[in-house]
């Protein structure tokens, strides 16, 4: 009875694999077309999250952003694999002197998704839209608008002061003209955020997509967010199957741009990062991303492309300077020079990886090649100590568990060897492991239950306020809430220069202080993330704002 | 009989309500919440304020509670906080994967170790005993989590018969009637549909299957040997009834009692164990949401929402053994 049962399911098994293989040829002899850059065929990427949604303004993380950015543009773009700006939906622009009025020269017969034509009226409508969105739950979810524009028509939060948007006028089809209450450091960069996508607005009326629903403790979106979403880009939306965990994206055949290589995008969500990898060495999936530093030599040897991104992203020591003994730049200082940076980058950065001298990488305008650096240096380090009578200083030292950032792969690694070095110069450290949405970031930028932390930052935009300014530009718990009114005023007028010479000029010199005068952190690398395909995959330009888009590339 | 359902299912109710106001308090003091996962990274002071209030989390956690509670009652569990998605929406489409994932393990379990348990007693001491013995240690002791990477890495990796992971290829059209798979691509005659996802569920069901298989076997063992040992099993060998006739109707029948009941106690384990299963395969069930709404921003509805569930399966399994020993066990029926 029971080898019965056996053969049964050997039987069953054999006839799966069978079903399964003969599927595969068909697929294969499908494909079998001889070319050099293959058109045609399925791209296959992993994803290690579910999206929330596809309509870009209520979007703010990458696993939502990889989709959307495949179907819809935005008016100005980056470089493939930089990041300068170029045309995307605007031509070309230009802004008066005082940097309040933005023109932008649309390009022609471009069309949405849902045949409708894309002009100025529909550019002034997207900004429109998100200037006039209603609601807490809405406005809640608008983290880049909120970031670039502060406020809104009726402002549903507190304190937040006058809005930079003014209006859009369509001056004709083709010109759309952008008009700010104040310049801003952020423009026009951030007109190439993902978030600030441009959207078919007869789609977002159709599908309703201003209303978000609050149902008790949680958000419910529009079907244009969940359904039908409708932009310009290079792929249309093909369907999202919540219970395989697909989505699926199709080439647009009337795309203004270079037309997709593939047939069809589908981005698999698979959250553990070991299955990820399994699944490209089966070939089930052609690519994935952010290997672990640890298995990237590993996947290049096996024939991978392991794609390195130009390094935009930071990783610092942030002081809290609740604490007395930290408000001493001496102690500051100290830590700085305690810290042997080189040695981390080398046993525990990814390939590529470079101590950190400043708060942003070194293609952002403002970069100062001049500033006070901080080389390894236990006497010195020793000494301002004493000096400061902080010889027997006890430190709590907080860093993330169960995460993994771009520019932290691997916080507990980071944390243990910074402590060893802080404690090689008489320092106590308490290392507190807390994880990361559940309470690392609340204890560090809620609390300021730490003295030190690790914590770092991607750039959206090539723009020093995107870095520097979101850090030290106001006063934040997460180094604790000085008021360093002489830093803040530094960045706050070198973010309102809108002269590119005054500008940088204004940025070195807030960027030299930093280093020698107020020292809210230390700097410690930028580590440049990879993407990985396989051998058989072409044209992916890794992006260094992970802004890749997937057109350009075909399989086989 | 129906007094005893009765009575259970006012349990029930009382041990639901009592265990909703729980974890409802108990989700919202632990460390970490929802409205740091939502911001990111890049949200200021003032939008977290605002989200706080858009979310009602600035009111008295009694308020929250009773606000949740006149939800419910309209059948309103609430959405999900990560994708919006009305959460019976989320846990429908979860549901169906881990039913067939647990389904095919006790399956595996049951068909496995009932006969496997019952031929150790019966050749009691002697090399296939020991054996089984030996392997129902090892599958008790191995952690799921090293045994899904095992068997994947030898039979993806390496050998490369079956998929990675998921529960059905890219590619493969399937029509979602059941959300069972299987199932479906039976009811809709896309029998390679079947196929592909009977192949999808090979490995994870066979990691899962290892706990229940070892207790099974163990168990059957032990009660066959204990009613081996009884008076009634020796009057019917000395009346010279069939061999087959005192296997099924004598020692059998009378074995399995304890292991219906540890079948029953399975049935929770099982689903503990289907949370790692599903992440090494990526199995997109109940377990994958739930780690995913513990470590993903503590997705408070969907974790409410999931542990009331678990704790309903819990009583209704338990009342479903309590139940099958009737029909198993005479005496059972007469008290």
């Amino acid at each position: 009875m029971q080898a019965s049962r056996l053969k049964a399911a050997v039987a069953l098994a054999a006839a799966a694999a069978l079903a399964v293989g003969a599927s595969g040829c068909a697929k294969s002899e499908r494909d079998d077309d001889s070319g050099a850059a293959k058109t045609g065929g399925t791209f296959v990427f992993a994803g290690a999250g579910n999206p929330k949604n596809f309509d870009p303004i209520f979007n703010d993380d990458g696993e939502s952003f990889r989709p959307i950015r495949q179907m819809y543009d935005t008016l100005v773009q980056n470089k493939p694999g930089t990041a300068d700006l170029q045309g995307a939906l605007a031509e070309s622009w230009e802004h008066d002197p005082e940097g309040k009025v933005w023109t932008f020269h649309l390009r022609k017969n471009v069309k949405f998704h849902d045949g409708t034509p894309f002009n100025a009226a529909a550019v002034c409508f997207n900004f429109d839209r998100w200037f006039n969105m209603k609601g807490a739950a809405a406005q809640s979810q608008m983290i880049y608008y909120s970031d670039v524009f502060g406020g809104f028509a009726k402002n549903e939060a507190e304190g937040v002061g006058e809005p930079v948007y003014n209006k859009c006028e369509a001056k004709d089809d083709g010109t759309a003209v952008v008009t700010m209450n104040r310049y801003k450091g952020a423009f026009p960069g951030a007109f190439a955020l993902t978030a600030l996508s441009i959207a078919s607005p007869e789609a977002l009326k159709k599908y309703d997509a201003d209303t978000v629903k609050q149902n008790g403790d949680s958000f419910e979106y529009s079907a244009f967010a969940n359904e039908h979403p409708v932009g310009t880009g290079p792929f249309t939306f093909g369907g999202w199957d919540k219970a395989k965990g697909e989505i699926t994206l199709n080439r647009n055949p009337d795309y203004w741009g270079e037309k997709a290589k593939v047939d069809k995008l589908v981005i698999k969500i698979i959250e553990d990062e070991n299955t990820r990898k399994q699944e490209l060495r089966a070939g089930t999936v052609q690519g994935i991303d952010f290997p672990a530093p640890a298995d990237r030599k590993a996947l290049a040897g096996e024939g991978f492309q392991v794609l390195d991104r130009p390094a935009f992203n930071i990783l610092y020591l942030g002081f809290n300077q609740k604490n007395p003994k930290l408000k001493d730049l001496r102690v500051r200082q100290a830590i700085a020079y305690a810290l042997n940076r080189q040695a981390l980058v080398q046993t525990k950065g990814p390939g590529g990886t470079k101590v950190a001298d400043e708060f942003m990488p070194d293609t952002v305008l403002g970069y100062a090649s001049d500033v006070q650096k901080y080389d390894y240096n236990v006497d010195k380090a020793k000494q301002l100590l004493k000096e400061a009578g902080a010889e027997n200083l006890t430190l709590n030292f907080y860093y993330p568990t169960d995460v993994s950032r771009p520019y932290m792969p691997n916080p507990q690694e980071i944390f243990t060897v910074l402590a060893n070095d802080l404690q090689a110069v008489g320092i106590k450290v308490n290392g507190v492991a807390r994880p990361w949405n559940g309470g690392y970031k609340d204890d560090v930028q809620q609390f300021g239950k730490h003295d030190l932390h690790i914590l770092g930052w991607t750039g959206d935009y090539n723009d020093p306020g995107n870095f520097v300014g979101t850090f030290f530009g106001r006063g934040k718990v997460e180094f604790g809430d000085q008021a360093m009114t002489e830093m803040f005023d530094a960045i706050t007028k070198a973010d309102a220069t809108v002269d590119e010479a005054g500008k940088k000029a204004a940025w070195e010199q807030v960027n030299r202080d930093i280093a020698a005068k107020w020292l809210p952190a230390v700097p410690v690398w930028h580590a440049p993330p990879a993407i990985v395909v396989t051998k058989d995959v072409k044209g992916l330009v890794a992006s260094p704002l992970t802004d890749e888009r997937f057109n350009t590339v075909s399989v086989g | 009989m129906l007094r005893v359902i009765v009575r259970r299912l006012l349990q029930l109710v009382v041990t639901l309500i009592g265990l909703s106001l729980l974890v409802f308090v108990w989700l919202r003091n632990l460390p970490g919440g929802p409205i740091e996962a939502l911001l990111g990274e890049r949200a200021t002071p003032e939008r977290r304020a605002l989200l706080v209030k858009a979310l009602g989390y600035d009111q008295p956690i009694l308020v929250q509670y009773a606000k949740f509670m006149q939800r419910l009652l309209t059948g309103d569990f609430g959405n999900s906080i990560r994708s919006g998605d009305p959460v019976t929406e989320v846990i429908g489409r979860a549901f169906p994967a881990t039913i067939e994932l647990a389904a095919a393990a006790m399956i595996i379990a049951i068909g496995l170790g009932v006969p496997l348990g019952y031929l150790a007693a019966r050749h009691r001491g002697r090399l296939l005993d020991n054996l089984s013995i030996a392997g129902t240690l090892l599958g008790i002791s191995i952690p799921i989590f090293f045994l899904g990477y095992l068997l994947k890495d030898v039979f993806t990796q390496n050998m490369h018969w079956f998929p990675p992971s998921g529960r059905i290829s890219t590619g493969v059209d399937n029509t979602n009637v059941t959300g069972f798979f299987v199932l479906d691509g039976l009811l809709t005659r896309e029998f390679d549909a079947t196929a592909d996802a009977l192949w999808h569920l090979i490995l994870p069901a066979l990691t899962l299957a290892t706990i229940p298989l070892a207790v099974i076997v163990r168990i059957t063992r032990a009660s066959v040997l204990d009613v081996l040992n009884e008076d009634f099993v020796r009057t019917a060998e000395a009346k010279g009834l069939r061999h087959k006739t005192i296997r099924g109707r004598h020692i059998l029948r009378n074995a399995l009692l304890p292991v219906v009941t540890t079948i029953g106690l399975q049935t929770g384990a099982l689903l503990s164990g289907a949370v790692l299963t599903e992440r090494v395969y990526n199995w997109g069930g109940l377990g994958t949401l739930i780690y995913n709404s513990i470590s993903g921003g503590r997705d408070y509805p969907v974790l409410q929402a999931l542990i009331l569930l678990a704790a309903l399966v819990f009583v209704v399994v338990n009342l479903l053994v309590d139940l099958s020993y009737a029909f198993i066990d005479p005496r059972v029926r007469v008290r």
